[in-house]
């Protein structure tokens, strides 16, 4: 409104008390704090992005040696991770032998990887110190099931215990069977999940059953048909379990056939079978097309796969999968109940002080700490709701609780509380928007007041609606404070749908984004080595709000277009 | 909003709003719509309202008063004068020992014998009886040729017929024979046991104490137990013997003189005499003594009508000295003669000479509960192992007895919010400390720590944001380009959308570890930027037209943006040369060496910044709203005055839009107060008050997520938790509807301009 005015004044403004007289120091100081809040936002997208994605990328390895002056050179096979300027005295602080000629050193922080020889992936490096570097293209870096990845070169390939391949051949010998190894381990999984769960799925029904009967105070002389008809049943379940372990057994031994034997830098020997690799490739002397296949192949891997070695190593796909599960569940309690809190509030109550005072309230609720609604989710629904429910219903498994323990349906209804006050005051807010004429037109045509809403306001203001939901979403899929009280967990054994009846375990626990986050970030052994994988996580998770922001806000502008168009 | 009005007839030839006799779909239905929005929406927001009440549901057990309830008095049952007497974990029998060595179990709703036994005495008496272990019912009994007896009180619960029956017994775990200990009859009893040894502690006539330690060791292959005596010591206290205590541990030993109201304090060595520490004054005759639960605190019954607390504590110079701790008046200031203590907690209950009996807790200084329990003088007072029984003789053998339902007696308004002299710490603190594997624990429940942490927190987060907020939100809403305003506003605004769970990962993992290796560079770019900004505003005004034409007005924001990265990438470019010249090259071992200001790498500051960040879109958002929607003749009509931008814009605009900015500024601190999963992550969550910027803290709201998952279910602990939610909302629903309340009030003021 005033930008023209600025440079009414600067003719006589170029001394530096006529300068600071105008105002305009203070006009620059306002200037630089909306430009500071500005970098930050664009700062922290840019750090989650650049600190999560190239952990994908397969890096050169570096072969050298580590001479610390007065000790026996250590032969290194790294990934340089980053490196930064350090003082002198830090690094004597931290344990260095350095003299004070030198200000500061370049410290580098390396993956050294080979955790099970070694003791752990990352170590810090004075640069200085690393000599005789080179990229040897034969060094293999192997992503294993277990230890982290391993740094090394092959020395043999091995099938049934004879060597079948060395030296230069290896490499090539090698690929097939990591192929066949991989189809193998897809196999066994594919047993485990979809054959050995409705086992124990089934025998579990059974023992229930059993206990219910019991419970019933049906012994096994009132009542012997149905404990005849559970022992049949267990009898069957037990058959069809011995048929697929014996059919897993062989499975396995048929994993065990090929091995690797593997040299590491320092000339320790291991011998690994290719049922432990996940993936293989030698960085140094791929290309950048071959770098950029294996790039997305990680990416892929990193969404849709379980994660490993306590979350530190794999992929996310459960959390994603309980993240989107728990929002949807809540989308379907929170938007019904925030419509109708809406309308009752706009179209229904009467305006006075006693509505506007409700509707206050109902718009600071979503001022409350989030952590306050997992206190009353936690109390009222899981102890409250979930024993109750258990008691009428699922007595038979007590003292072990099934609805009374945190699970997904707690946490969805935890957040739909949470979220209430967001539907309802954009749904107010789209209400409110349409013109009285509208109506009018509508009930003056003979329509009651239910088709007026129905058919003319409630199309008017879906898209209001549909703001307030994206909203919501956006605000459940990040929040993780109350889901800690009221379902999440590190590491879900289950998914909380699958193909065993009845598909949809609305009590199962779950994993989530957010909490992801945090548990891998802060109590996980191996913050070094998940580092890399939680930003990567929170990047994926700052991706989807904002797109889901981004969504909202246009639904919006394009909203008030639309009426600003009926209203004129 | 608008009534459903009648139409005219002609359309339809029928009224659709009156029903007639006829079944009319249109009119069910719109009442079905009414009724089903109604029930609805008031069921939803009667829901939302659930969640306050639930909160106070939870909290409102912590304050309510505890209750006893009588049970009927009796003559005590059996003969002979009650040396011990004690309920069982149930509540429903309770036993005695008399000086005859006779061991009555009776009901204790009716005082019949349900059980007795006679200790084998051989014409001995019994002169008094200790407890050897309370949690396993293991008694010993001191008799009148100086030998020991030791026994235990069994209950073994069975199920006949569904039907609970507790069969009491008395068993003789250390062998049916008595020990000798003493050659004449040991007062004062005290069975101390250390593994397989036991020491053995009593007094004599001439008032000197006799200690003993036995070893105990079982053959393996006959299984036969052999005592030898290890050690044995007699020593002359510095006051008379009257009553003994000694601690679980063996480390300390209290000699009380009744008559002169002295206490003398003694450290145990092993075998050696035992040293003297000090002697103190109680103040008055003593009439009893206690150790209470977890065995480091002793009460003291005083004949002035006080009780008072006492541990072994230590001076500035790291010396031991007993402490009085804390004293509790009796009503009346009646004489006490009994004492008893509960088995888990730190509470206790004094019988006074007028019978009356008083219950206390000794952590939160509370009287819980008084009543005249008995006609005369109360002899015996006890609670059984649960606490929910409470059991008074009186010295002309009544027997009363009470249930007892007192679930949260460690909550007091001081123990709360006020200082509190803990067991085994040196002088008054504010400490949260919940929990603890061991039972001996005594649970440190004071909300100011956390209270304190949290507005720690929030105070930091707004001295970052509410600058940065604010002037952002003046300068977007008042001179900046409305093209650029499109652009920067909502991209600030995303900045709300981002979630707190990334903002605490970055704070605690990638800005402290930061920080901690760049803090000159953070303090430089503190004093720098705001420096450099006007600065530059100076050479830009001094810059060619030409030059200064390029930029079209409003777009000093995008101008400084690299002006800020300069600054910025400078500041922390020098930082580490001027960090090694003028601190040693390590800042925060300098600042721990001149001032002594220790430095946590997850700090204040950190949590300052990130939380800063986070509620940064909050204020700005609304801020720039009340900025923006001053009406526009009023600063148009200050600039057609001749003042200058900025002259109107402190002149005009902001006094009109400050209650807008309170309010901006307000619902800032709400989140800021409530923030859980940024302080979770970027404190060290130490429960400290340090009102340091590089320290840790921890908030209310981080306490709950931490601990509410482990805390039992309705437990003193589980309902504080929710003490802290009800505070934490009610304190942000309230600077909210503040805050919206001063917004209504603005708008109104706007419209009306």
């Amino acid at each position: 409104m005033t930008t023209t005015t600025l440079d009414l004044t600067a003719k006589n403004t170029q001394t530096v008390s006529a300068y600071v007289k105008s105002g305009q120091p203070y006009v620059w100081l306002t200037a630089a704090a909306i430009s500071v809040c500005f970098i930050i936002t664009v700062a922290l997208l840019f750090l989650t992005a650049a600190r999560g994605m190239p952990h994908f990328w397969p890096a050169d390895v570096l072969k050298a040696e580590y001479a610390e002056p007065g000790q026996a050179a250590i032969p290194l096979l790294v990934e340089l991770v980053s490196e930064e300027e350090v003082s002198t005295a830090r690094l004597k602080s931290a344990g260095a032998k350095l003299d004070d000629s030198v200000p500061f050193h370049t410290r580098d922080l390396v993956k050294v990887a080979n955790r099970d020889l070694l003791g752990a992936d990352f170590r810090y490096l004075l640069d200085e110190w690393i000599v005789n570097r080179s990229y040897p293209e034969d060094v293999v870096v192997l992503e294993r099931a277990e230890w982290g990845n391993f740094h090394g070169f092959i020395a043999e390939v091995k099938q049934d215990g004879k060597i079948v391949a060395s030296g230069a051949e290896a490499w090539a010998a090698y690929q097939p069977l990591q192929v066949r190894a991989n189809q193998l381990r897809e196999k066994l999984h594919a047993i485990e999940d979809g054959d050995i769960g409705p086992i124990n799925a089934g025998l579990e029904k059974v023992r229930l059953d059993g206990r219910r009967l019991a419970l019933e105070g049906k012994t096994k002389e009132s009542a012997p048909e149905a404990y005849a008809a559970l022992d049949i049943r267990k009898a069957e379940f037990d058959a069809r379990y011995e048929k697929v372990r014996i059919e897993l057994a062989a499975l396995k031994a048929e994993m065990k056939r090929d091995a690797l034997v593997l040299k590491a830098v320092d000339g320790t020997v291991k011998e690994l079978d290719l049922s432990q690799i996940i993936r293989a490739y030698r960085p140094n002397e791929m290309g950048l097309l071959a770098k950029i296949g294996t790039y997305f192949s990680k990416l892929w891997e990193f969404v849709a796969a379980d994660p490993r070695e306590a979350n530190t190593e794999g992929g996310i796909f459960p959390a994603i999968f309980g993240t989107v599960m728990m929002v949807m569940l809540m989308s379907v309690f929170v938007t019904p109940f925030g419509i109708l809190a809406a309308l009752y509030l706009r179209e229904y109550a009467k305006q006075g002080p006693v509505t506007q005072m409700i509707r206050i309230a109902v718009n600071n609720l979503a001022g409350v700490p989030s952590i306050v609604y997992g206190m009353f989710g936690l109390g009222f629904f899981v102890y409250f709701m979930g024993g109750n429910i258990d008691r009428l219903f699922y007595e038979e498994s007590l003292p072990a609780p099934t609805f009374g323990t945190p699970g997904i349906l707690w946490a969805s209804l935890t957040l739909a509380i949470l979220t209430l006050p967001v539907v309802i005051v954009a749904t107010e807010e789209g209400l409110a928007r349409i013109p009285r004429s509208i109506r009018e037109a509508s009930l003056s045509l003979g329509a009651t007041k239910a088709e007026t809403l129905w058919k003319i306001v409630l199309p008017m203001a879906s898209p209001a609606m549909m703001t307030g939901l994206i909203l919501a979403i956006a605000r459940a899929a990040g929040e993780v404070a109350p889901l800690m009280l009221v379902g999440v967990v590190k590491l879900a054994p289950s998914l909380p749908l699958d193909s065993i009846f009845p598909f949809v375990h609305l009590e199962r626990k779950f994993m989530h984004l957010g909490f992801h986050i945090y548990d891998v970030g802060f109590q996980s052994p191996n913050v070094e080595a998940a580092r890399p994988l939680v930003y990567a996580t929170s990047f994926l998770l700052v991706l989807v709000i904002i797109l889901l922001n981004i969504s909202a806000i246009r639904i919006r502008n394009r909203l008030r277009e639309k009426y600003k168009a009926l209203e004129g | 909003m608008s009534e459903t009005t009648t139409p005219p007839a002609v359309f339809t030839g029928q009224s659709i709003t009156k029903a007639g006799t006829a079944f009319q779909p249109r009119v069910f239905k719109d009442n079905a719509a009414r009724w089903v929005v109604w029930v609805g929406g008031l069921g939803v927001i009667a829901a939302l309202l659930l969640i306050f009440f639930y909160l106070v549901s939870e909290v409102a057990p912590l304050f309510a008063p505890a209750d006893f309830k009588s049970r009927p008095t009796y003559a005590v049952p059996g003969q002979g004068k009650t040396l011990y007497a004690t309920v069982e974990e149930q509540g429903q029998i309770a036993m005695r020992v008399s000086d005859t060595g006779a061991v009555t179990f009776f009901d204790l709703n009716s005082g019949a014998v349900r059980h007795a036994q006679q200790l084998a005495l051989n014409g001995l008496t019994v002169v008094d009886v200790t407890e050897v272990s309370a949690e396993r019912g293991e008694l010993a009994a001191s008799l009148s040729d100086g030998s020991i007896l030791q026994f235990s009180h069994n209950y073994d619960i069975s199920y006949p017929n569904d039907k609970q029956l507790i069969t009491p017994s008395v068993r003789f775990p250390k062998g049916e024979a008595a020990t000798a200990f003493m050659p004449e009859a040991a007062q004062n009893l005290v069975v101390r046991e250390n593994g397989d040894s036991q020491m053995l502690f009593g007094v004599d006539a001439a008032k000197s104490i006799h200690i003993k330690t036995f070893s105990r060791s079982e053959n393996a292959i006959t299984g036969e137990t052999t005592v030898e005596v290890a050690g044995e010591l007699n020593f002359k206290p510095a006051v008379a013997a009257d009553l003994l205590l000694v601690e679980p541990l063996l480390a300390w030993l209290y000699v009380i003189d009744q008559k002169a109201g002295k206490i003398a304090f003694y450290k145990l060595d092993g075998a050696a005499e035992p040293k003297l520490v000090e002697v103190k004054e109680a103040g008055s005759e003593i009439s009893a003594a206690q150790y209470l639960s977890g065995g480091i605190s002793i009460i003291v019954a005083q004949t002035n009508g006080k009780v008072s607390q006492w541990f072994p504590a230590r001076d500035k110079a790291g010396e031991p000295y007993l402490a009085r701790v804390r004293e509790f008046d009796l009503p009346g200031d009646a004489k006490p003669t009994a004492l008893g203590v509960e088995l888990r907690r730190r509470g206790f209950a004094v019988g006074d000479e007028t019978g009356r009996v008083s219950v206390y807790y000794a952590t939160s200084k509370r009287l819980i509960h008084s009543e005249k329990a008995l006609d005369t003088a109360v002899s015996q007072v006890t609670f059984n192992p649960r606490a929910q029984v409470l059991y008074t003789e009186s010295v002309d053998g009544k027997v009363h007895a009470y249930d007892v339902h007192n679930e949260h007696p460690e909550v007091s308004f001081a123990a709360l919010w006020g200082k509190v002299w803990y067991e085994s710490y040196d002088e008054q603190q504010w400490l949260w400390q919940s929990s603890s594997a061991s039972s001996d624990f005594e649970p440190k429940f004071s909300l100011s720590p956390l209270a304190f942490g949290t507005l720690k927190g929030a105070f930091y987060a707004m001295i970052f944001a509410i600058p940065l907020a604010v002037l952002g939100a003046i300068f977007v809403a008042n001179f900046m380009s409305p093209e650029l305003r499109q652009v920067v506003k909502p991209t600030v605004e995303l900045l709300a959308a981002l979630p707190s769970v990334i903002l605490g990962f970055l704070a605690g993992l990638w800005l402290a570890p930061f920080i901690e290796s760049n803090l000159p560079g953070m303090f430089l770019l503190l004093i720098l930027l705001p420096v450099s900004v006007p600065l530059f505003g100076y050479l830009w005004l001094n810059m060619p037209a030409r030059v200064r034409y390029l930029m079209p007005a409003g777009w000093e924001g995008a101008l400084l943006v690299p002006v800020i990265a300069l600054v910025t990438w400078f500041c922390f470019g020098v930082a580490k040369p001027i960090e090694a010249v003028a601190f040693g090259g390590n800042m925060q071992a300098w600042m721990d060496s001149t001032f002594g200001i220790k430095y946590d790498q997850r700090n204040a500051l950190v949590v300052g910044i990130a939380m800063g960040i986070a509620v940064i879109p909050t204020i700005f958002s609304i801020a720039e709203d009340a900025i923006f929607s001053v009406p526009k003749q009023l600063s148009l009509g200050s600039l057609a005055l001749g003042a200058s931008p900025w002259q109107t814009l402190v002149g005009v605009v902001m006094p009109t839009a400050s209650p807008g900015i309170f309010s901006a500024i307000m619902i800032g601190l709400g989140r800021a107060v409530g923030e859980t999963m940024i302080v979770l992550m970027a404190t060290g969550n130490t429960p400290v008050t340090d009102i340091s910027l590089f320290s840790g803290m921890r908030t209310l709201s981080a306490n709950v997520a931490v601990e509410m998952p482990e805390s039992e279910v309705g437990s003193t602990h589980f309902r504080l938790l929710f003490l802290a939610g009800l505070v934490l909302f009610i304190f942000t629903f309230f600077f909210n509807t503040l805050a919206e309340v001063v917004r209504a009030r603005l708008r109104k003021k706007y419209e009306s301009i």
